[in-house]
């Protein structure tokens, strides 16, 4: 029997699937189905339904405090970071200029550096400088770190923006700052908007860059970090990465679907189909 | 038409580098007229839409609209609107938004802003579509909301850019019948550029023909299409059987020439014919050729035989050839006589008048 390509189907395919997945997501789903387990061992077999561990975040001053650092840390990251990113990927979509595409690849090659190696060298930069560790100098490394994320977003929001928008626009009264404000703006906030919630996203679960350049102000995952060390301590851990990964995966898809809808409407803008 | 034009091209040209995509290029246009600009693809036609926009300034030159230069004036303060090739219909609004985008900066009152919207989207059979935003749109609806945007400002001069090149063939040939209604009806001035001769010529009132950033002849279609100036527009506007023929004599209108199977004649003279080796380059119309069935006779016959057909429908081309005729004529005749059945390799007469004959610049 053959595929739809033609391929045969193999009885082997299915069960490496299955694998590949449980692989990538087994142990996620372990983290939430702990967190709501009445036993302070995180051990088979389950011992009872609770949401102790949940209640329990509510009275830990320190946790609350270094969840405050990382919605600080996220909303700065995420501007900065976006803030940037939209002139480069304007700059990069719209005009064609010498050397465009070694500066999109350097725009982007942060992405490919290792993590340790950059929060290394922030880190020496910063001592020398005589800087002080504190959330600024992590919401400063991390917008670094988040800068290719926000950009290659924006990219694929700006590259279908058509030109002659902005050009019609003009043509019928408007000034140049009128055209952006009602016209581009509106036109790209989608990518805008979702840009910003992966770089929050992204923000909230980076560890390295903040575990170097944070000083005594923990963020979250810096926070954990500290908790594994008292085996007391690990459900109510639990209990918190089951949300930030529940926050994770509901910023990340409003931003995918505000892409995907931003994406159609150039689409819709700029085709000429009947 | 009125006594200044609605837009004068004064020595116009426009350079990119070493390239020129408008070459001195001088142009009245009168108001209320429907004035085309045709020509292949990078003949200038969309560079000089562009300057009259505003999108694009000329590298030396005036442009006046309504007696006024428009030199250095950025397009929002123009007295001209555009519709756009793609229309650029804005996404993030709905048909009625689209329509009163530009009224807004007009600080109008409701009732009155309402009332123009209205209007235009009657104008172009919208008006049940208001709520409509863009991507929920035909290409001819987005084509019908780019025309009531640009309308509904009143501008003195509404300029089209390709505007039907995205439609399927019905439905252009349905619009620019409604185009030309609404031109008659608004009574504004009208420019369009277009790279399809048919669509120029059953719009327009005048049409110049561009060729490598000049005006090669600006005239009416039907002047335009019998008496092209030169061989260059008349092989863009449709078919011509070229020839040469011996100038025999040469007046200041006038040719006199020797064909070799066309006898001779005397055809007017185009402006700025030059005659190379006392040559000239003459042509007839395929259409002005007619097929002669069994006896009849005519005052001006050729005959040869026919070497190919090809069957268009309502018409048929024949492919005839002549002793003595360095290429083969192309006759265009319709189907009513039976010219489809006529076989390949039949002899055949054709008659012609000799007024059909014209002389063209090289």
């Amino acid at each position: 029997m053959s595929g739809r390509h033609g391929i045969r189907k193999s009885r082997w395919l299915p069960a490496y699937v299955t694998v590949y997945l449980g692989f990538l997501y087994l142990p996620i789903l372990l983290l939430p189905i702990f967190s709501f387990n009445d036993a302070a061992s995180t051990t088979f077999p389950l011992a009872g339904f609770t949401t102790k561990w949940y209640a329990s975040l509510w009275g830990n001053t320190a946790m609350l405090v270094a969840a405050r650092n990382s919605l600080i840390v996220g909303i700065c990251v995420s501007v900065l970071s976006t803030g940037l990113a939209i002139c480069a990927a304007r700059a990069v979509t719209r005009y064609k200029f010498r050397g465009q595409h070694a500066a999109t690849g350097l725009l982007m090659a942060p992405l490919f550096l290792p993590e340790i190696i950059v929060a290394v060298s922030l880190l020496m930069i910063v001592l020398q400088l005589g800087i002080e560790l504190s959330l600024a100098t992590v919401i400063l490394g991390q917008t670094v770190f988040c800068l290719p994320y926000a950009l290659s977003v924006l990219i694929s929001g700006f590259d279908g923006f058509d030109r002659s928008l902005e050009e019609a626009s003009l043509d019928l009264g408007e000034t140049a700052i009128g055209t952006f404000r009602r016209v581009t703006l509106p036109v790209v906030a989608p990518a805008i908007i979702s840009s910003l919630l992966v770089s929050f996203t992204i923000s909230l679960d980076e560890f390295i860059l903040a575990f170097f350049l944070s000083g005594t102000e923990p963020t979250l995952p810096v926070y954990i970090w500290g908790q594994l060390r008292f085996a007391a301590k690990l459900p109510g851990v639990l209990a918190l990465g089951s949300l930030m990964i529940a926050l994770s995966i509901i910023l990340i898809t409003i931003a995918e679907i505000l892409r995907r809808r931003a994406e159609n409407r150039l689409k819709a803008g700029a085709s000429v189909h009947g | 038409m009125a006594d200044t034009p609605m837009i004068e091209i004064d020595a116009v040209s426009r350079y990119y580098g070493i390239y020129r995509a408008l070459d001195d290029v001088s142009l009245d246009i009168a108001a209320g007229e429907f004035f085309s600009l045709l020509g292949p693809s990078g003949c200038g036609k969309t560079t000089l839409l562009r300057s009259i926009a505003g999108f694009d300034t000329p590298t030396s030159g005036d442009i006046r609209i309504d007696g006024q230069s428009a030199i250095g004036l950025p397009p929002n303060k123009r007295p001209t609107n555009m519709v756009f090739q793609n229309y650029a219909i804005f996404p993030h609004l709905n048909v009625e938004e689209n329509v009163g985008y530009g009224l807004k900066r007009l600080k109008l009152d409701a009732d009155d802003e309402r009332r123009r919207i209205g209007n235009a989207l009657e104008q172009v059979r919208l008006a049940h579509l208001g709520k409509r935003k863009a991507h929920e749109l035909s290409g001819g609806q987005r084509q019908r909301v780019a025309l009531a945007r640009a309308l509904v400002m009143r501008p003195k001069v509404l300029l089209l850019d390709e505007p039907l090149s995205a439609l399927d063939k019905k439905l252009r040939e349905e619009m620019q019948v409604e185009l030309r209604t609404l031109q008659k009806a608004v009574g504004i001035t009208f420019v369009l550029v277009t790279h399809d001769q048919y669509e120029a010529l059953a719009m327009s009132d005048r049409i110049a023909v561009m060729f490598g950033g000049r005006i090669a002849q600006v005239a009416t279609p039907k002047e335009i299409y019998q008496h092209p100036l030169t061989r260059q527009v008349a092989d863009f506007l449709g078919g011509m059987n070229f020839m040469q023929a011996k100038i025999t004599s040469e007046s200041a209108v006038n040719l006199s020439v020797e064909t070799t199977r066309f006898g001779n004649v005397t055809i007017a003279k185009p402006k700025g014919f030059t005659a190379s080796n006392g040559q000239a380059t003459i042509g007839i119309r395929p259409e002005r050729l007619r097929v002669l069935w069994d006896d009849a006779k005519a005052d001006c016959e050729v005959t040869g035989h026919v070497v190919d057909r090809h069957y268009f429908g309502e018409i048929t081309h024949l492919i005839v050839e002549v002793p003595g005729l360095e290429k083969p004529l192309s006759v265009s005749e319709t189907n009513n006589f039976g010219a489809d059945d006529i076989p390949v390799g039949a002899p055949i007469r054709l008659a012609y008048d000799p007024d059909a004959l014209v002389a063209m610049a090289s």
